[in-house]
């Protein structure tokens, strides 16, 4: 099996490639292109949130005042951004650009594989996923606007094309993307569980899995319990939309028409979306924290505090996250006991998250920690964990979540738990692992910038979204400003808005710095960060089959960082015990 | 023109960068083997910026706290609510201190324990003794959070009120209608199919209960007597949001849902302590399409004498429909 060399051409090797890494970068390429489609979205929308009815002299601004050419942004079109800015964000990059990145890098190279179980699948699962891209932005083109009903398409409003705009063609073409996304993220979940629980190599055993394969695999397995429920709940949609079924709707009159549906019930569909849906947030959450741990360890220089914790708590958070779908569903008439069924288990949560954070904290102790940017944005994503994660302790106690309920305080809490430390927790994987991938180095001080400027800004963010949730702003208005009672917020407004665009300026900060180091960077050496995983015992040139040779065999854990007895702060995966030496 | 000189502009830009840290990295290169391996110099730097974020992030999250406190919503208005602040107080006082413990203890470590040269991490794998701590202390104060919580939520949504007055809340795309059940306490039956002309909400006038029914588009209740909300929608999904009485309830189409609650201050009242615009608003709080921004209701808390002359002064429905 060593010989991997057959001959490459431009095709077979960066387009239908069948290698894990440049797969992985395939995801990275397309999420982070999606993740600037995003954010542009936010930009504008924000603009307008900060300056009712004044936006457009604004809008003028962009070139060529395409916005204002187009009739502005009406409230349509701003729910319109809004919908797919969520879409793009939560599916697009953080699941798939997150997961699809750093589960085809990582799980091969971490657990000595030559390529994942089936190289052929996992280019499918690409491919899909890159087709579910052009149909969604195409989405954006049709003349009725793309979907606009929220990232959560809850019916009627997505199923009736007479309720809004969007729920014509564009949320038809919505349905199809996120269907062909389902398909990707199946293929592509399958293919990571085979291949971790079958292609470790020789002394790779579970317990010495390093934290990111174990939340790689741990996510692998959530998603393809949940997605499929999300495929099924659309196609039911769909069937209401196309068909005249009655899945999602009963007694609607729309434009002065009955329509004859009977029988539905869209709280149905907001079950079904829901199991999804809760799932979901960890499937973005634990990559981030899988790669967190790695790069806290990496960079304290220090054993993971409480190996065996960690992984039982990531298992104990992903068992939780099928049992608490209905903590978004508290104010839909749903039984109260029922809810506080879900509160009970929601706020059990907070004991495996509290557990994770206080590990963290137990490995930065005592540590020698060097700052590179990976590591910036790990304790970036540790510190958006404790604040994001805290706030959830009020919305997952339903009697709280009474008022804050679908309110600016839900988007602040979200966008910080898992937004900010799922987006942080790419950045630090792109940043520690940008070497592996490209044989070259990130920019150190660019990258120094990114970092402050990101985390100044993003908390200025999203901080005083909590005060005009508690204010009792309800989130998706267009405006605030039909409402006297909310007439003192637009400082706070403002304040949001000018953090939000200083926060896009330094994303481009990183784009120059991503584009600029793989033609232009300082060339990287075989481990630079004196790393233990097996990655790093790879050669700097790409080559099909990651190892030249035998694959390695593995001897000891990943974390024997500062082991005293020991010549170096770091001993590599592949080192044999010495003699009398214990292992961790 | 402008727009090809905007993108000149932009190339420009980005060229010069490029050339800037290339030098950046050539000048650095004649000095230091190694441009991008993090320095003693970086780890300091880094870390004093840690540990000025603690001063910075934590004054500017007290900032908010004290800048904005005057733009949250004032104490509820209604029996239950009150309980839902207290609530509220106290989980929000854990997570305050938690989170002023939690945050500076982060970046305090990332400064003191900022990596120098021939310094040496302490080998510490994992501490039971240290892990069964936190696990356990959190285990107790959620358990408390919790049993205090679910005896709020079941206290608030507590429908069997006995001696109510019943209203039913209609939605649809984008605005609010209100029918009151009159002198027989009882809402005359519905169907969406007989929605009508001047029927709005298609009421079955053929029920005996329908016909005392009043349908109105303001809100009126007598202060500290229960009230009981029935609600429905005609076209999608919208939610009832009443944030001054801690009032939350979806209305959901081909489905009854209901909130009971007991207002305990006149709108009067309000408008002394909060300024003469306020207005006790049902606002609409799940998205439901273009004007989901502007789809609002006024309630009015009024002392029972002014609530009985103003329902006496409404028509019943049966007037309503009847009358040319």
């Amino acid at each position: 099996m060593s010989d991997h060399h057959h001959k490459e051409t431009f095709i077979t090797k960066y387009i239908f490639c069948t290698d894990h890494k440049m797969i992985a970068k395939q995801f990275l390429i397309t999420g982070m292109f999606m993740a600037i489609v995003g954010m542009l979205m936010s930009a504008i929308f924000r603009v307008q949130l900060a300056n009712p009815g004044e936006a457009s002299v604004l809008y003028n601004l962009l070139p060529g005042g395409w916005l204002n050419e187009a009739g502005g942004l009406n409230p349509d079109k701003y729910l319109a951004l809004v919908t797919m800015h969520g879409t793009i964000l939560v599916f697009w990059v953080l699941t798939a650009g997150l997961s699809g990145t750093f589960a085809n890098f990582l799980i091969p190279l971490q657990i000595g594989a030559r390529d994942m179980a089936s190289g052929f699948i996992n280019m499918l699962s690409y491919w899909f996923f890159f087709i579910a891209t052009v149909v969604l932005l195409s989405s954006l083109f049709v003349e009725s606007g793309p979907a606009s009903g929220g990232w959560t398409i809850y019916p009627p409003l997505s199923a009736l094309p007479q309720a809004i705009p969007g729920s014509g063609t564009g949320m038809t073409l919505w349905l199809l993307s996120i269907t062909l996304f389902v398909v990707g993220s199946l293929l592509g979940g399958l293919n990571y569980i085979v291949t971790i629980l079958n292609l470790r190599t020789k002394g790779m055993s579970m317990q010495r899995l390093p934290l990111t394969v174990w939340a790689l695999l741990i996510t692998a397995i959530l998603g393809v319990l949940s997605f499929p429920v999300l495929l099924s709940c659309g196609l039911l949609l769909l069937f209401d939309r196309s068909f005249g079924t009655s899945f999602y709707l009963s007694d609607i009159i729309i434009n002065g028409e009955a329509l004859h549906h009977a029988g539905g019930s869209p709280i149905l569909f907001e079950h079904l979306f829901w199991f999804l849906g809760h799932p979901e947030v960890y499937i973005i959450l634990l990559p981030a924290l899988g790669i967190v741990s790695e790069v806290i360890a990496v960079n304290s220089r220090k054993p993971i505090f409480g190996y065996k914790a960690m992984v039982g708590a990531l298992l104990l958070i992903a068992f939780l996250s099928f049992i608490v779908w209905g903590h978004h569903m508290f104010m839909t008439g749903m039984n109260p006991f029922l809810g506080s069924v879900f509160t009970f288990t929601t706020l059990l949560i907070a004991i495996p998250s509290a557990v994770k954070v206080f590990n963290y904290l137990a490995t930065l102790w005592r540590a020698n920690i060097r700052f590179t940017p990976a590591m910036l944005f790990a304790i970036g994503t540790v510190s958006a964990f404790i604040t994001g994660g805290l706030t959830g302790l009020i919305l997952g106690d339903s009697a709280l979540d009474i008022n804050v309920h679908d309110t600016y305080f839900v988007v602040g809490h979200f966008h910080i738990v898992m937004g900010l430390s799922a987006i942080y927790g790419m950045f630090a994987g792109v940043y520690h692992w940008f070497p592996k991938m490209y044989g070259k180095m990130m920019n150190k001080n660019l990258g120094y910038l990114h970092f402050w400027g990101t985390f100044i800004c993003a908390y200025g963010v999203f901080f005083p979204m909590h005060f005009l949730g508690l204010a009792g702003l309800p989130r998706r208005y267009y405006t605030n400003s039909n409402f006297p009672m909310f007439d003192g917020l637009s400082d706070i407004n403002e304040i949001i808005t000018f953090f939000a665009l200083a926060g896009a300026i330094f994303q481009a900060v990183f784009i120059f710095n991503f584009v600029y180091s793989i033609f232009k960077g300082t060339k990287a050496s075989k481990n630079p960060w004196k790393s233990n995983t097996l990655e790093w015992t790879t050669p700097i040139e790409r080559i099909h089959g990651n190892w030249p040779g035998d694959l390695p065999v593995v001897k000891r854990w990943a974390y024997d960082y500062s082991k005293p007895g020991m010549e170096d702060d770091f001993v590599p995966q592949d080192v044999p015990l010495f003699e009398g030496e214990k292992e961790h | 023109m402008t727009n090809i000189l905007i993108a000149l502009v932009v190339i420009l830009t980005i060229a010069a960068l490029v050339q800037l840290v290339r030098v950046n990295e050539l000048l650095s290169e004649i000095t230091n083997k190694d441009t991008n391996a993090v320095t003693d110099d970086d780890n300091k730097k880094n870390g004093i910026l840690f540990l000025l974020t603690i001063p910075l992030f934590m004054g500017f999250v007290v900032w908010q706290m004290v800048t904005w406190d005057h733009l949250l919503l004032p104490p509820a208005s209604s029996v239950h609510g009150a309980e839902i602040d207290s609530l509220m107080k106290v989980s929000m006082t854990l997570i305050l201190v938690v989170f002023f413990i939690l945050t500076p203890m982060l970046f305090f470590f990332a400064y003191k324990y900022r990596g120098k040269k021939g310094n040496t991490a302490y080998f510490f794998s994992h501490n039971n003794k240290l892990e069964v701590i936190w696990t356990v202390v959190p285990t107790i104060i959620l358990t408390v959070l919790i049993v205090y919580g679910l005896k709020t939520w079941d206290r608030a949504m507590n429908t069997n009120v006995s001696d109510a007055t019943v209203i039913e809340i209609y939605s649809k795309q984008f605005d609010w209608t209100a029918r009151y059940s009159g002198l027989d306490k009882v809402l005359g039956k519905s169907n969406y199919r007989l929605v009508k002309g001047k029927n709005v909400l298609g009421v079955d006038m053929l029920d005996k209960n329908a016909s005392d029914d009043m349908v109105v588009k303001e809100v009126h209740l007598p202060v500290n007597k229960p009230v009981l909300l029935m609600f429905r929608s005609r076209d999608v999904i919208h939610s009832a949001f009443l944030p001054h009485f801690r009032v939350q309830m979806n209305c959901v189409p081909g489905l009854s849902t209901q909130f009971a609650f007991t207002p305990t201050k006149t709108t009067a009242q309000m408008k002394e302590s909060e300024g003469d615009d306020f207005e006790y608003v049902l606002l609409c709080n799940k998205i439901c399409g273009s004007a989901h921004f502007n789809m609002q209701m006024k309630f009015i808390i009024e002392s029972e004498e002014d609530y009985n002359k103003w329902i006496s002064s409404q028509k019943t429905l049966q007037n309503t429909l009847t009358l040319k």
